[in-house]
């Protein structure tokens, strides 16, 4: 890979951490509700992930995280 | 090789311009003024508070580290407040209501200000949740503690001791 | 300068390659994100306790599954699970080759979370084991959050041991050996809408059929029924990938709408597709209503057939309906009460959930032996099962 575009992409990423977000810290009431939670209740939602890969020929790809409150 | 050292220059790069928030980060600009509704009814306007020390935390009834927060910061109120110490709770929830009941479960003896519209929080440019913004008696802004994680009241204490006996 | 190399895109050694040289940037600039700003947080301590209950196509299996996740030190905390499955089944295989039986799955499985700033480290182990089949798992995963904790990305890494016996012959036993390399990446998008994007390849190595299940082809010398069976022949590797796409819309006066499309392709010749949608609807202060639907359907392995047309066919023969041509269809609703809310003391909150789903699973290539018929034309199977999961959940 081109030095140059290594060196592009990492100052997008250094910039990239110290970014001011677009959604302040203080308006994320709505991604904290747990109703927004991908994985809310981990026990129920790796059983039934669970009775489909033992019935189905697909697996993998099942459980997403992220997005929440993003307290510090 | 060259692959391999701007990787190095790069990551070197980002360790000289970090900045670790692990303790407060020291400022000195005037605090912006601003009136707010208290949950008590009244306005309070943060230049009446000239001459004491204010501790100013922007939390909200969603954020966990903030719910910790409140029972500390009622501590640390009611242990300095005869020393010309105040906390002043600012909620940044778009809906009162949350901030009104979450009170009444838990009461806490400093006041509560509702910022509801967050024209405070982007005045104090608030980019974590909690926010803590210690203000001096003359009503500079002196250090600025973002997030908080159990044992930051340790910190606290020492900085607000420090204000109170200027 | 290093000489450019051209990549040929068959070339599966360079594609290789290019993954792995984009994992170690991939790492590299994860390792840069987290040098500190601020940080996040460890997952709530938490205890959950589930009754879960299958009952479809002559298979009834249900018992509890407990979870219970605590924080030991600043950064750190570990989770406990316990899972217990209490299996009947008369299943259309079982019936038709051989016969019902019951027996017990147990699976325990702990792991560790370090957070460090912006970077939680999860590392875990798993047993599961039952009369013909144990599994040890372990698994690690690092998830980051970037961009004002918009984004978080997430990379996980997790190999399974398996030992495959058969009851009755003491003797059997193969391995298998299962590596999972996942990928997930969430996003913020505004403040009432999230994404995430998930990927996840596995690979699998060793003995990969059932050892009891067997296929069919047609005999005209057996006059009792026209066919006869003989052991599934699978190959012994297997490398699957899954993308996922989902999205969470946060909808005004609190509700939330969530919907998801999963694609799957594997070196078997498997294609499938998943489409998911659900709603969820608050009621009152204490209530929260759920109703789902899914719908799954996937193209047959390239060594399946219902009845094949001679013994040994083919090099692999395969008859187990999982990896037939067939679709799912699940209706799901969900009822959930929460007694205790902003508690102070021990209990924080906690919450009473019951979940009820109803599957339709309908195959295309696979028939049901019991219904007797010209060979090849006995009517196509189809089942409903019902699942039950009733739990409560605390946070303390």
């Amino acid at each position: 890979m081109c030095a140059k575009r290594l060196i592009l992409l990492g100052l997008i990423f250094i910039q990239g951490c110290s970014m001011t977000p677009w959604v302040k810290p203080y308006e994320r009431a709505h991604l904290a509700d747990p109703i927004m939670n991908f994985n809310r209740d981990p026990v129920s939602s790796s059983y039934i992930h669970h009775v489909y890969d033992a019935r189905e020929g697909a697996r993998g790809a099942g459980i997403a995280t992220g997005g929440g409150c993003g307290c510090n | 090789m060259k692959v391999y050292l701007s990787k190095i220059i790069l990551l070197l790069g980002l360790l000289a311009f970090s900045t670790a928030a692990f303790c407060a980060k020291e400022m000195n600009a005037p605090a912006p003024d601003f009136t707010l509704k208290s949950l008590s009814g009244k306005n309070l306007r943060l230049s009446e508070l000239a001459g004491q020390v204010v501790l100013l935390n922007f939390w909200a009834s969603w954020c966990a580290p903030c719910r910790e927060e409140m029972p500390i910061l009622n501590d640390l109120h009611n242990k300095y407040s005869a020393l010309g110490f105040t906390v002043l709770g600012v909620n940044v929830e778009e809906q009162t209501d949350k901030a009104v009941s979450y009170i009444a479960d838990r009461p806490v003896d400093f006041p509560i200000l509702l910022d509801n519209k967050n024209n405070v929080s982007s005045l104090y440019e608030v980019i974590a949740m909690p926010t803590t913004v210690l203000i001096d008696r003359n009503g500079t802004m002196r250090y600025l503690h973002q997030g908080y994680k159990a044992g930051d009241e340790k910190e606290y204490v020492k900085l607000v001791k420090k204000l109170v006996r200027e | 300068m290093r000489a450019k190399v051209l990549v040929e895109p068959e070339s599966l050694q360079a594609v290789a390659v290019a993954v792995i040289r984009s994992l170690r940037s991939i790492f590299l600039w994860l390792l840069l994100c987290s040098l500190p700003l601020q940080a996040t947080v460890l997952p709530e301590d938490r205890a959950d306790l589930l009754y879960h209950s299958y009952d479809g196509g002559g298979a009834e299996i249900s018992g509890p599954s407990l979870l219970v996740r605590k924080k030991f030190s600043e950064k750190a905390s570990a989770t406990f699970n316990h899972y217990v499955d209490n299996v009947s089944s008369a299943s259309i295989d079982v019936i038709t080759t051989a016969s019902p039986y019951t027996e017990q799955r147990e699976e325990n499985s702990v792991s560790v979370d370090y957070l460090n700033e912006k970077t939680l480290l999860s590392v875990g182990y798993g047993q599961s084991s039952e009369d013909d089949f144990e599994a040890s798992t372990m698994s690690v995963n690092i998830a980051q959050d970037m961009f004002g904790d918009l984004t978080t990305l997430s990379l996980g890494y997790a190999q399974g041991d398996n030992t495959v016996r058969r009851n009755g012959d003491s003797s059997f036993a193969r391995d298998v050996v299962a590596r999972n390399y996942r990928l997930s990446l969430s996003q913020v998008i505004s403040k009432d809408f999230l994404m995430a994007l998930a990927l996840e390849t596995m690979t699998d190595e060793g003995f990969l059929n059932n050892p009891y299940r067997q296929v069919r082809y047609i005999n005209p010398l057996n006059l009792t029924r026209g066919y006869d069976y003989q052991e599934e022949i699978y190959p012994n590797t297997r490398t699957s990938h899954a993308f996922a796409l989902r999205g969470r819309y946060y909808l005004p006066q609190r509700a939330a709408l969530h919907g998801g499309y999963r694609y799957f392709t594997d070196t078997w010749g498997i294609q499938a597709h998943t489409w998911e949608l659900g709603y969820t609807l608050p009621y009152k202060e204490d209530w929260l209503f759920e109703f789902n639907y899914r719908y799954y359907d996937q193209t047959r392995a390239d060594f399946y057939a219902d009845l094949f047309q001679s013994a040994d066919e083919f090099i692999f023969l395969a008859r187990d309906k999982e990896l037939s041509t067939f679709t799912t269809q699940t209706f799901g609703l969900g009822a959930s009460y929460e007694f205790r809310k902003n508690g102070s003391g021990f209990l924080k909150r906690g919450n009473i959930n019951l979940h009820y789903d109803f599957i339709r699973f309908d195959y295309a290539d696979f028939r049901d032996l019991t219904v007797s018929s010209a060979v090849g034309e006995e009517p196509l199977y189809s089942f409903d099962a019902a699942v039950i999961r009733f739990f409560v959940s605390i946070w303390f």
